[in-house]
């Protein structure tokens, strides 16, 4: 029971992480909330899913192709709606919501419920730990979680790009006099969240159905990991994920799975009243702007 | 207030962002109805030391005293309760607003009810009064106008109004005079002027050293945080410290 | 030559500008005709229809009330994506007084429009302090959780909710409150923030750090705007719930936040006349569209991104600048 709880509660912080990650990103760069990130969730779910089915394509092509889909949806959202009010808090939350709304509730309009709609496993089959029993997929979860975080520092510190990423992450003024275009950077920041996001769905989707639900939750699940952590933080949310995931697991091994969605109310609820801006949340309250 | 207290006592303030200290262990002491210049060159501390005095940003260290009563790190709408009101440097008005209309919410203040014992009349009429105190000629419509149309000077001139609207004791004038031509500034000297004549203390940060030399009783130069000199103008321009501190950094 | 629209105040409007002015019958109908189309709309033509869409327009005042209390809280600049949050909290409080202790709409809608929006502003107090998207974020993920923590604790009848609530004595009589409440909300909003009191409002949404210059204390007055429009949203629940003679888990869900969303911003914000002609727009619209089923949403969702994008400014200025100005193209250089 420990080292199954252990386990299992690892797999669920990586998968907490892999979900916030996207939207952190996106955030963390250039300002942008991208509240129709379950949207683009679920569409690159749907897409492998149409890629693998209707067109007959080897599975590793779809994925590739809904992950450059979705990035592209993402820089799509940001030159067609996001651009024209950019700087406007309540416009941008408004239009991607909205947006987000739409996507979904397109895709349960096309009728795109039920059981048949599932991604194939990676690898199939499953190891013993111990006497626990643990599926490749979800292996493949911890995997991709570590993978992607590491690849994020890499890129973020290392690369060109990366490294201008942060410059306007920081301060937005001084970048533009170094000659940055922000609005190239915040559309590419869109896409990289959004490629988060579908990277996640393909390697997170497979251990359930496919469906319109999933994308609220993972809306759901990523705002309540942000909030927790702190926006803008990867450490925050690495910290937050570890720390609901856990807390996750040990209620549904112990209490009842029924209660698990309750950890992340009383989660939310013990950091707004400690630190409202999260546990590594440098969220300017006033002080700081002047 | 009893001469002995000054009304504003600054003692071992310290501030740091990150691993930069902006503020280091700075001590001020004015006196009731001084005006104390504050100078220095750019980014020296001088803005920061204003937001740690009236509340918007919480020093790190060391403690402000005003009228005798601690303050430190009281939130700003306390600390303006208590008569000390503050200019920004970076004046934002309420766009949209007429410019009278700006001075309708220092006017809500619980400050006034304290000062004005519930007694005040017409907002509107307080504020038109106010403005033509600061230079908005009353013959003209320029009060009616929305702030956001109104030029560099009337702005600067309504965000010393609206400091003056809260009836203060002590007035912090934040770089009032930077971004004005020589004209306009000569014409809010006398403003200033009249307000110590009505027994206000004030302090001042400025870049303008020629006009605040005329009307300051004392300067005190910062650099990199720290007081370097303090004392008459003359005094204080002719130390060596103060010297290299401004052509040190600005070359002239 | 190039030409330019010029936009020009009526010459009715310059002169009825101050009451003084008012000199004839028909500056005063300029001036009262828009105030008194509300309410005559809603208190002498609506309950003229037939009881189907008597029924309509009871839920139209419901998300109307949503709508202004969701403009309510912009006014400070605070962005809800979750009046369901307010709309389930006066729900179940209702529900609750009435299913267990029996007490009459009459006490359950003054009890639970106080006491749920007391309960919603001490909710969200932590939040006020963070400036930007936190407040959006907490407020979509709230009901939501709510929503699964009534699941798994099956509190209030669980799944099932509480049925078998009181409902009003005629749907008549039903109307009549709906509508009047709302035209209570709408008039006396409207006039708080166009008081001294709304300058500090809206003060703060514009530059809060010029507010807290002038010895306010900005939180407090968060705080209290918080409350007002918690409780217009918990009327709205505490309402829809006798009407329903239901509470239950739906009244936490996306529709009771989308809906009053969109309608406040296909309306305009900023002035709750939006929000009410936005409702009473997209309420009846969507009961046509019922048809379409999920397609509806879609629609929601693509209005609010429309308009937010293409048309900031909502149907009601647009309107309203047509009744005060006229245009003209003139003729540059």
């Amino acid at each position: 029971m420990l080292l199954g709880t252990l386990i299992y509660g690892f797999v669920n912080s990586c998968l907490l992480a892999l979900l916030a990650m996207g939207f952190n990103l996106t955030f963390g760069i250039s300002g942008v909330a991208n509240f129709s990130y379950g949207a683009i969730y679920i569409f690159s779910g749907f897409a492998a899913w149409i890629f693998l089915n209707s067109a007959g394509l080897p599975y590793a092509l779809c994925v590739i192709m809904a992950i450059g889909l979705s990035a592209t949806l993402g820089v799509l959202i940001y030159h067609v709606v996001i651009k024209r009010v950019k700087g406007l808090a309540l416009s941008e939350v408004m239009a991607t919501f909205g947006l987000g709304l739409a996507i979904m509730e397109l895709f349960r309009y096309f009728d795109f419920v039920g059981f048949k709609y599932t991604l194939p496993n990676l690898i199939e089959g499953s190891v013993a730990i111990g006497d626990v029993y643990i599926d490749y997929q979800r292996i493949a979860v911890i995997l991709a979680a570590i993978a992607l975080t590491g690849f994020i520092y890499v890129f973020t510190h290392y690369t060109r790009t990366g490294l201008a990423f942060r410059a306007i992450a920081q301060d937005e003024r001084t970048a533009l006099t170094f000659g940055m275009d922000s609005d190239h950077i915040a559309a590419l920041s869109m896409g990289f969240g959004s490629a988060l996001a579908a990277a996640a769905a393909v390697v997170v989707l497979p251990l359930g159905t496919i469906a319109v639900e999933g994308g609220y939750d993972v809306l759901l699940n990523a705002l309540a990991v942000c909030i927790v952590g702190g926006l803008g933080s990867t450490v925050g949310i690495l910290v937050a994920s570890v720390l609901i995931g856990y807390a996750q697991t040990i209620t549904a091994n112990y209490l009842e799975p029924h209660w698990m969605m309750l950890v992340s109310l009383i989660a939310i609820a013990i950091v707004l009243c400690i630190k409202p801006s999260g546990i590594f949340g440098h969220q300017k309250e006033l002080e700081e702007r002047i | 207030m009893s001469g002995a207290v000054p009304i504003l006592s600054v003692q071992g303030l310290l501030k740091t962002f990150g691993g930069v200290t902006a503020v280091s262990s700075v001590d001020l002491r004015v006196k009731k109805g001084e005006l104390l210049g504050i100078i220095g060159p750019n980014g020296s501390g001088k803005t920061t030391l204003v937001n740690l005095i009236s509340g918007f940003v919480k020093p790190n260290g060391g403690e402000v005293l005003f009228k005798g009563k601690d303050i430190t790190g009281l939130p700003p709408y306390r600390i303006v309760g208590m008569g000390m009101a503050r200019t920004f440097q970076m004046v934002k008005p309420f766009y949209q607003l007429p410019a009278f209309k700006n001075l309708i919410v220092p006017l809500c203040s619980p400050r006034i009810k304290a000062v004005l014992g519930g007694r005040y009349g017409d907002r509107d009429a307080i504020a038109l009064d106010l403005l033509e105190e600061v230079g908005f000629e009353r013959d003209s419509n320029v009060a009616y106008k929305p702030a956001g149309s109104l030029p560099q000077g009337y702005l600067k001139r309504l965000e010393l109004a609206k400091a003056m609207a809260l009836r203060p004791d002590l007035l912090i004038l934040d770089e009032l005079f930077s971004g004005l031509s020589l004209a306009e500034v000569a014409s809010i000297v006398p403003i200033i002027e009249k307000l110590r004549f009505q027994g206000k203390t004030i302090v001042m940060i400025e870049h303008r050293l020629k006009e605040l030399f005329r009307i300051a009783d004392r300067i005190m130069v910062l650099n990199f945080g720290m007081k370097i000199a303090e004392g008459a103008a003359g005094d204080v321009m002719a130390s060596e410290a103060v010297k290299k501190a401004y052509l040190g950094s600005e070359a002239g | 030559m190039k030409k330019r629209k010029e936009r020009i105040d009526r010459g009715i409007k310059v002169r009825s500008e101050d009451i003084f002015a008012l000199t004839s019958y028909r500056e005063m109908i300029y001036l009262l005709a828009p105030r008194a189309l509300p309410v005559v709309g809603l208190l002498l033509f609506v309950p003229l229809f037939s009881p189907y869409w008597r029924e309509i327009f009871i839920s139209t005042a419901i998300y109307a009330l949503l709508a202004i209390s969701w403009d309510v809280l912009v006014s400070v600049g605070l962005i809800s994506l979750g009046q369901s949050f307010f709309y389930g909290v006066g729900s179940y409080v209702a529900g609750a007084l009435n299913h267990y202790w029996g007490l009459p709409p009459v006490l359950t809608l003054p009890v639970a429009t106080i006491g749920g929006a007391a309960i919603c502003t001490i909710a969200l107090l932590p939040v006020l302090r963070l400036r930007g998207i936190y407040f959006s974020m907490v407020t979509l993920v709230l009901p939501l959780m709510i929503l699964r923590l009534v699941e798994a604790t099956r509190i209030f009848g669980g799944t099932e909710g509480l049925t078998g609530l009181s409902p009003f004595p005629g749907q008549l009589t039903e109307m009549y409150i709906a509508n009047a409440c709302l035209l209570i909300a709408l008039f006396g909003f409207r006039r708080l923030l166009d008081s001294d009191y709304g300058l500090i409002v809206r003060g703060i949404n514009d530059n809060d750090r010029a507010v807290m210059n002038a010895g306010l204390n900005i939180h407090w007055y968060k705080t209290q705007i918080l409350f007002l429009g918690a409780a217009v949203g918990c009327f709205a629940g505490a309402f829809g719930t006798h009407h329903d003679m239901f509470a239950g888990m739906p009244g936490f869900a996306l529709d009771y936040s989308i809906m009053p969303i969109a309608a406040a911003i296909v309306g305009g914000t900023g002035t709750f006349a939006g929000s009410v002609l936005g409702a009473f727009i997209l309420v009846p619209l969507s009961e046509i569209l019922r048809a379409l089923g999920a397609l509806r949403i879609v629609f929601y969702g693509l209005f609010l991104v429309i308009f937010v994008v293409g048309i900031p400014e909502g149907l009601f200025h647009y309107i309203r600048r047509k009744y005060h100005q006229f245009e003209r193209w003139v003729d540059v250089e």
